[in-house]
């Protein structure tokens, strides 16, 4: 943990603003090499890696990340790329669900993520995920908290604009997971949304809930077309 | 069974504690034309101790948004106005009312309610039912920018 931590510190050291773009400075690395290892790591001896079913991450996930989040006719229902990974754990692993923001969730995330890399964000949205967006736009429009702010306010109206040392950013979706450094970890979106519910005071959406769902998705969808950066990197 | 009179005691004593907490919350206030003249508290605001509040990040987030006269903070925001100068744009009735809810000037405005607590939806545990400043926090800042007036 502790050289960890001291590692991602002096790689920031050196790095800060290029990480973006230099994979070899974004800490997010240590985690992908943890999911990497997870992709052909079988549970249980007789269990199925993802490798077993899959074949090779770089081939078979490819534009996977990009298209998520997607509706599933079979369930009926929106999933997060998190709760692909869940479901296939469950139903073909015989696992339980990844604890959520644990190291091996994100670090697969992040690696299924990565095949995606300079692909353009593809939210199928106006298929019948469109309901689904449209939840997420109300969310998001929505004014929340002790301090009454809507996302929108801060995402759409106040974009660049400083609160204090912090320039608001446009609220995209298309680096997550992201390595930050005052977190000295990675985090989902989940985790950011977090941030800002508590900003504004406002009591905290559970992970995977109805009301996370839809606000990645319709954040995602209102990415469509910029190029996949996860996993990212944040001051 | 309660006697009539003892029933109206009781209605009585719940309507005053009622209104006890409800005061304690929120202070009732009247705005006219744009403005809250009159204290809600009665007692005068102290400028120092309303320094204090706008420059203390968890407690009055002042700073996160705005930019004014503190050149010992840094980080000051770019949301809304600098405060510079304040007191001589606006009545110390007309700063008082963009405190306690500025969504009564402008309906679309960014800058938090800092004294209602009505219409708040999803509020955190912590946060329910409480205004974000009570009404002598209201009257110490409304103090201190009231005094920041323009060279
Ligand atoms: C008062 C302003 C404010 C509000 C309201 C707000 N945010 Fe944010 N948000 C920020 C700031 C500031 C950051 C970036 C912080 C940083 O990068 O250090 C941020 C970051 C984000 C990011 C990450 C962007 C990136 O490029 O890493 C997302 C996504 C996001 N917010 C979504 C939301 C959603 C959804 C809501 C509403 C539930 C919301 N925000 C409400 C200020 C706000
Ligand atoms: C989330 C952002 C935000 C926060 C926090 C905030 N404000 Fe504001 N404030 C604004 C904006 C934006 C305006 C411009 C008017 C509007 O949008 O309705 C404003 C307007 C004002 C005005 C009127 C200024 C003028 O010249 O007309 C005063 C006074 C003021 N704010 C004081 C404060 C004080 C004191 C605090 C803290 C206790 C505070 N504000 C917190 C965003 C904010």
């Amino acid at each position: 943990m502790i050289r960890q931590a001291a590692m991602a510190v002096a790689l920031l050291a050196t790095w800060p603003a290029a990480a973006q773009t230099d994979d070899m400075a974004n800490p997010a690395f240590l985690w992908v090499e943890e999911g990497k290892a997870l992709w052909s790591e079988r549970p249980r001896p007789g269990a199925k890696s993802c490798a077993d079913c899959h074949g090779a991450a770089e081939t078979a996930m490819r534009g996977v990340a990009a298209r998520h989040p997607a509706f599933d006719a079979k369930r009926g229902r929106a999933m997060l790329l998190t709760q692909r990974l869940d479901a296939c754990r469950v139903e073909h692993q015989g696992e339980t669900p990844f604890e959520p923001e644990s190291r091996r969730q994100l670090g697969l995330a992040a690696y299924i993520a990565l095949q995606s890399r300079g692909l353009p964000v593809a939210i199928a949205a106006d298929g019948p995920l469109a309901k689904t967006v449209a939840e997420g736009r109300a969310l998001y429009t929505r004014r929340i908290g002790q301090l009454d702010l809507s996302c929108a306010q801060c995402h759409d109206d106040l974009v660049g604009r400083r609160l204090a040392a912090t320039a608001i950013p446009s609220g995209h979706v298309n680096a997550y997971p992201v390595y930050r450094s005052d977190w000295l970890g990675m985090g989902s979106f989940w985790r950011r949304l977090g941030n800002c519910t508590t900003g504004v005071r406002a009591e905290a959406f559970a992970p995977h809930s109805p009301e996370h769902v839809a606000l990645e998705s319709y954040l995602a969808a209102r990415g469509n077309d910029l190029p996949m950066q996860a996993p990212g990197f944040r001051n | 069974m309660i006697g009539k009179a003892q029933l109206f005691t009781l209605c009585l004593a719940a309507l005053m504690a009622t209104a006890a907490a409800g005061q304690e919350a929120v202070a009732r206030y009247r705005i006219e034309n744009g403005a809250i003249a009159a204290s809600l508290t009665g007692v005068p605001g102290d400028a120092a101790r309303g320094r204090a509040i706008v420059v203390n990040r968890q407690t009055g987030l002042c700073l996160l948004c705005h930019a004014g006269p503190f050149p010992e903070e840094r980080f000051q925001g770019t949301v809304g106005p600098d405060l510079r100068g304040v007191g001589s744009r606006l009545s110390a009735g007309e700063i008082r009312l963009r405190l306690v809810d500025s969504s009564a000037v402008n309906p679309a405005t960014v800058m938090p309610p800092y004294h209602r607590i009505d219409g708040l939806e999803r509020v955190a545990p912590a946060w329910r039912g409480k205004p974000a400043f009570d009404a002598q926090q209201i009257e110490d800042v409304v103090a201190l920018l009231a005094g920041l007036k323009a060279p």
